[in-house]
């Protein structure tokens, strides 16, 4: 198979790569914004984790 | 019956209070509306300003202004409505009278159905009876009036009921006029189809009876579920 | 205590945390099998050609918006009647996800219907449907970033997902009724020709892909949520467990 014939698709490569590339981008953008989110909200627990070690440290 | 509405009642007469509770908010809104008779009149002249629009953006021909009259009367009677929705409950939110309602002795599905039907009447009902004059000016024949009237008889009271869930659920939320409009817009869409599509096929000559039945049966499908849903949004906005 | 046990969104959180590897996998695993399927093994389409390939993401994102839908519907008549705080949760997790496969099955449908029908956007029924769920989403997610108090925007969410959901067959009725009265704008052949069974397969590999991805991504956004807003509990369990570690109980790993 010739990839230079698989990547034109008959001619039509706008329409299929437009489709799969913008379903992938939409997937990779919302896995990157979601850890992101889920790294924030863990990154506050392990904080205050930390924090209370410190305060365990001083007494 | 003469006993006060917070005393305790006797089984029987259970039933008759709980009506009262429709009767109540109903005159109540009534009362308010007459009272403030400014705010009826600006949403029926918005509708009419609206319809007006659409020859001046499109033009004066006539036989593409009576081919999309059903459609544009349709949107302004929707847009007109949408405009009015927070009357029904956000007022009496404001002031306080909606957590009393919902505290009082009647049952809160009745409380909300009495204060829609009051919209429908200051609102959904003077809009159809103006739309014959708008029609008029579109070259509509008096078959098409009648059918367009009928339409909206049918179709406007489910603007209020469907409306007043997304009233309900927006109260006192920031923002709430265009987040109301974003809610309530998209569960129009049958009623709008529906009822514009009756007066296309009025138009095209074709039988109406299918398309208004289906509003009709909207209506009494709304009519009976609607209000226990808009009482559940009220208690969650009041928690 | 059984499984009800989990309707608490402290314990769930240990517990999404451990199933979120699980369903990571099978999704690149079915998306792996159903993209190989689907771009090299199917063969090319008899009328469409090869920009039938389309089907493969499109159809599985067009099941997913329906489904989804549906999934937060009954996450709703939980939230509201059992009261329980995760199934609002789980709502907020979903709608976004839900509403990425409604965009995404409109654009790959416009790009599809482009070449075989000659045009990006038909005011056909499925395509008008799909856009009118795509508003339903959007009107959920403002709602519930709009009230500020959780609970009630919880609820109120919950509301207004039940209320759309028994909206949708009626609307997609209605808009099938309004296409066929104006006659002219339907369009057929949204399916190739006919399916070769080797297409079929590859299509709901894909699908099964797409939604163990809905599970995994909707794990992770409501393992955030539940940060977010439990932030108290999961730093009390988080304290229990990192001082006392009871060796195999259900938290041992966050």
């Amino acid at each position: 198979m010739n990839w230079a014939e698989f990547f034109s698709m008959d001619g039509r490569g706008f329409y299929v790569w437009g489709s799969f590339g913008a379903f992938a981008i939409a997937i990779v953008v919302e896995i990157i914004f979601v850890r992101l989110r889920a790294g924030r909200a863990q990154a506050a627990i392990e904080d205050a984790l930390l924090a209370d070690k410190a305060r365990g440290r001083m007494q | 019956m003469s006993t006060a509405p917070h005393s305790v009642q006797p089984y029987e007469s259970a039933g008759f209070a709980a009506e009262r509770g429709f009767l109540v908010a109903f005159a109540r809104d009534a009362r308010l509306a007459v009272r403030s008779k400014g705010e009826v009149v600006q949403a029926l002249a918005f509708f009419v300003v609206i319809v007006s629009l659409f020859p001046l953006a499109i033009g004066p021909e006539s036989a593409l202004l009576k081919r999309i009259a059903p459609g544009v009367v349709w949107v302004a009677a929707l847009l007109s409505v949408l405009l009015t929705l927070p009357r029904i409950l956000a007022n009496d939110h404001a002031d306080g009278t909606l957590e009393q309602l919902a505290l009082s002795v009647y049952p809160l599905p009745l409380i909300v159905a009495g204060k829609i039907v009051a919209h429908w009447l200051i609102t959904g009902l003077p809009l159809a009876l103006l739309s014959p004059v708008l029609g008029l000016q579109f070259g509509l024949e008096s078959r098409e009036l009648a059918v367009m009237f009928a339409s909206l008889m049918l179709g406007t009271p489910v603007l209020s009921l469907v409306g007043s869930i997304g009233a309900a659920l927006t109260l006192g939320v920031r923002g709430g006029s265009i987040l109301l409009a974003l809610l309530v817009l998209p569960l129009y869409i049958p009623v709008l189809i529906f009822g514009a599509g009756a007066v296309e096929q009025s138009m095209a000559g074709i039988d109406v009876s299918a398309n208004l039945s289906l509003l009709g049966a909207i209506l009494l499908l709304g009519g009976l579920v609607v209000p226990f849903a808009v009482a559940v949004a009220v208690k969650i906005s009041l928690d | 205590m059984s499984i009800f046990k989990y309707s608490s969104p402290a314990m769930f959180f240990p517990l999404a945390g451990k199933l979120l590897p699980w369903f990571s996998a099978l999704a690149v695993l079915f998306g792996a099998i159903g993209l190989y399927l689907g771009l090299f093994v199917a063969p090319e389409d008899f009328q469409q050609g090869e920009v039938y390939r389309i089907i493969f993401i499109h159809v599985p994102a067009a099941w997913m918006a329906m489904f989804i839908y549906l999934v937060m519907a009954m996450y709703g008549v939980m939230a509201l009647t059992l009261n329980t705080r995760l199934s609002a949760m789980m709502m907020e997790a979903l709608a976004p996800t839900g509403a990425i496969f409604t965009a995404l099955a409109l654009w790959t449908g416009a790009l599809w219907g482009r070449p075989t029908w000659g045009t990006y956007w038909a005011w056909d029924a499925r395509m008008t449907s799909t856009l009118i769920l795509l508003f339903l989403y959007v009107g959920y997610i403002a709602l519930i970033n709009a009230i500020e108090d959780k609970k009630r925007a919880d609820k109120a969410g919950a509301l207004l997902v039940i209320v759309g959901s028994v909206n949708v067959p009626i609307i997609y009725f209605s808009v099938k009724w309004w296409n066929t009265l104006h006659q002219g704008l339907s369009v057929s052949a949204t399916a190739p020709s006919k399916m070769a069974s080797i297409m079929l397969w590859a299509m709901l590999t894909m699908a099964i892909a797409c939604w163990m991805y809905a599970i995994a991504i909707s794990l992770v956004r409501v393992r955030a949520i539940i940060c977010e807003r439990e932030r108290d509990r999961i730093l009390g369990q988080e304290r229990i467990r990192r001082r006392e570690p009871a060796p195999g109980s259900a938290v041992a790993s966050l």
